[in-house]
């Protein structure tokens, strides 16, 4: 009986709003994780190709590092607000500025980390005969797969972020609720969309972060050595006692 | 260009300018929480960046907070201030939510810049027999002072990002010009209130890069 008056007494914390409005929550967060996967994949596949020609051309590099820059400088209201005269009142709208947003952070990362290859590492391959698409393929991008990884979860948290600003052209998954709950001073469901949204960034945090240690085995070498060391310490002492 | 068009006439439109609910009254509400929030963040985050960079302690506390505050959004912060008692207080919900979201890039940035400074450099001034102070004044202030205006920098941007996005919420702020025209479907109105976010925005960060230079303590006297 309490937990129905939750609702009417107007709650900060509220079971039964929770229960009888799950579908609109679960709804909200599915185009919340959307949107976010679309910008941030889309994000990483404009910034690939501009970190490779910044790193391969460096009178490119000025230009590409300063105009994502300005972009990033423009306030996330400005930015949706700016491309609706071209996208109108849709998903595509926000998408777009999400990527525009992701791609200072994504670009810096990848480049930082391409620039961070060994030359050795570079010389070796050359002199094994691999051309420039192959040694970018085979050598230069998995060896910056940690600092690029380390670009993408910083892209993602924000992008899960900023993504509820969307909420002013209806398109702000959780932000929508927040958005709705406003006029009337809804608490539960401020507070129950806020708190999914921060939940849903450190989850894609953690999540990627695993990602990040399936995708670079060879980072996580130095604790697989120190096993085997140990093993042989045990062995060797093993060996004294049998003897 | 039919739409730049529009906002064009919108903004040289005299009328807009004036009144309550005009440009002049809309920027100088943004420009007075965003001045007296960076204020405040620059109060709490500054000595406490200073402190722990200068005693060299609490370097996960300075790192962690900038990434808790990325992942908060300041929608969710500045509705939640809204739904609370704090809404009839003026603009103090708005310039809370601004302090909160200003004190991640300062305090990150200066405690980095602060331990950045060459150990090598920080022993021999040790070694002439600087002080605490001596040594935090004439050594590590001006050495870390590139990236504490970094972080300036990133915290007066956010500030002014976050008081646009306080006009979602019904605060005021240049944002306002935006929802408005959200409101009465005047797409025109909406590009000319971006147009003026973002131009504040970049004059903002242009200005404070110019003030880095001219206060640098490291500039070489011409």
């Amino acid at each position: 009986m309490s937990e129905q008056n939750c609702l009417v007494t107007n709650d900060w914390i509220c079971g039964e709003y929770l229960r009888s409005r799950s579908q609109e929550l679960t709804d909200a967060t599915l185009q919340h994780v959307g949107i976010t996967v679309a910008s941030v994949l889309i994000g990483l596949a404009v910034a690939l190709p501009l970190a490779v020609l910044a790193r391969r051309h460096k009178r490119f590099a000025g230009p590409v590092l300063g105009l994502t820059t300005i972009l990033y400088t423009v306030p996330s209201l400005a930015m949706f607000s700016l491309l609706l005269p071209l996208f109108g009142l849709s998903s595509a709208l926000v998408i777009t500025g999400l990527v525009l947003y992701s791609l200072t952070i994504l670009v810096r990362n990848i480049l930082a980390g391409l620039e961070a290859v060994p030359e050795e590492a570079r010389e070796a391959a050359r002199g094994m005969g691999y051309g420039p698409w192959r040694l970018l393929w085979e050598v230069e991008l998995p060896l910056s797969l940690p600092a690029l990884m380390a670009g993408v979860r910083i892209a993602t948290v924000s992008t899960v972020a900023l993504t509820t600003v969307g909420s002013i052209v209806g398109r702000g998954g959780l932000g929508n609720l927040i958005e709705d709950a406003l006029p009337t001073f809804f608490k539960a469901q401020v507070l129950a969309a806020s708190v999914l949204c921060v939940l849903l960034a450190l989850l894609a945090d953690l999540l990627l972060l695993g990602l990040q240690r399936l995708l670079t085995p060879w980072t996580r070498v130095p604790k697989a050595r120190r096993e085997p060391l140990r093993d042989r310490i045990r062995k060797s002492s093993a060996a004294v006692e049998a003897g | 260009m039919g739409v730049l068009g529009d906002a064009w006439t919108w903004l040289v439109t005299g009328s807009n300018w004036s009144g309550e609910g005009g440009i002049w009254t809309r920027l100088t509400e943004h420009l007075y929480v965003s001045g007296v929030a960076l204020g405040i963040a620059c109060l709490i985050a500054l000595p406490v960046a200073f402190l722990l960079g200068h005693l060299g302690k609490g370097g996960a506390l300075a790192v962690n907070v900038s990434n808790i505050g990325r992942a908060v959004p300041v929608f969710a912060v500045l509705a939640i201030f809204m739904v609370s008692p704090l809404r009839s207080a003026g603009y103090v919900p708005t310039i809370v939510a601004l302090v909160l979201f200003a004190v991640p890039p300062l305090l990150t940035n200066a405690y980095v810049g602060m331990r950045e400074v060459d150990r090598a450099v920080v022993e021999a001034a040790r070694g002439m027999g600087m002080s605490g102070p001596q040594l935090f004044l004439r050594v590590e202030l001006p050495l870390a002072y590139p990236l504490v205006m970094t972080g300036l920098r990133s915290a007066a941007v956010q500030v002014v990002a976050t008081a646009s996005i306080a006009a979602m919420v019904g605060q005021g702020g240049l944002g306002r010009i935006i929802t408005a025209g959200f409101n009465t479907y005047d797409t025109a109105q909406v590009v000319a209130g971006a147009v003026l976010v973002a131009l504040l925005a970049l004059v903002v960060e242009g200005a404070l890069v110019l003030l880095g230079r001219v206060c640098s303590p490291l500039r070489k006297s011409a």
